[in-house]
């Protein structure tokens, strides 16, 4: 349906199996890899991707993804479990009240 | 737009880099919006953009040594069968119970994991 795996699994794993947040997270992150591949696969031979503006997102992400990675390595894990505690809650907002159900 | 997009992949790159998750909350919006992009193909994409993006903060955490490998392959292989029956069981419930449902429960932990 859409919704990111990672909003899930990320507290699943620190309420039922008591990780830490980054290991949480990088848990998330790895296990999405071989999802995504799978995926991308099948989209492409589905003829879904659009290539045009990919490179310059692929880019400016890459970027952002070193400056977040590398901040979020050097945080104390308290201090970043409650950065993601308002990021979920803002994501939680978003699903109940501003998605629209496809027609 | 140039300056659209790579605002948009950069906070995107953040996002993933710093929660380890949440970059396609903030791409597939971004994409349906600036780019009008069709919904499917937003989702689509923004799989090929985040793998990328995945990878390198991957890297990242690997380098600090936050990786759990017992628990990651347990988590990939429920991941993986769990996907399989959602993909069923899912087409049964409503779409918009399931998301607030889910939105509920996200706020919820989101609320524990602050305070």
């Amino acid at each position: 349906m859409g919704i990111g795996g990672g909003v899930l699994l990320i507290p699943a794993l620190i309420i039922f199996a008591g990780s830490r947040q980054h290991i949480a997270q990088s848990i998330n992150l790895i296990s999405f890899i071989p999802v995504a591949a799978v995926a991308l696969i099948i989209h492409y031979r589905k003829n879904n991707l659009h290539t045009g503006y990919s490179p310059v997102l692929i880019i400016a992400g890459l970027a952002g993804a070193l400056i977040g990675s590398v901040f979020a390595v050097r945080l104390p894990s308290d201090i970043l479990s409650k950065l993601f505690g308002i990021f979920l809650f803002f994501m939680g907002t978003v699903e109940i009240f501003c998605k629209k159900e496809p027609e | 737009m140039t300056v659209k997009l790579v605002l948009i992949g950069l906070f995107t790159g953040i996002c993933n880099g710093l929660f380890g998750s949440g970059g396609g909350t903030i791409l597939v919006p971004g994409m349906v919006f600036v780019m009008g992009l069709k919904e499917h193909k937003a989702h689509a994409t923004a799989i090929m953009v985040i793998l990328p993006l995945t990878i390198l903060s991957t890297i990242v955490y690997y380098r600090s040594s936050y990786i759990d490998w017992p628990t990651t392959l347990r988590v990939v292989s429920g991941g993986i069968a769990g996907s399989l029956i959602g993909a069923k069981l899912l087409n049964r419930i409503p779409a918009s119970v399931l998301r607030k449902a889910f939105g509920i429960f996200m706020i919820i932990t989101a609320v524990r994991m602050v305070f």
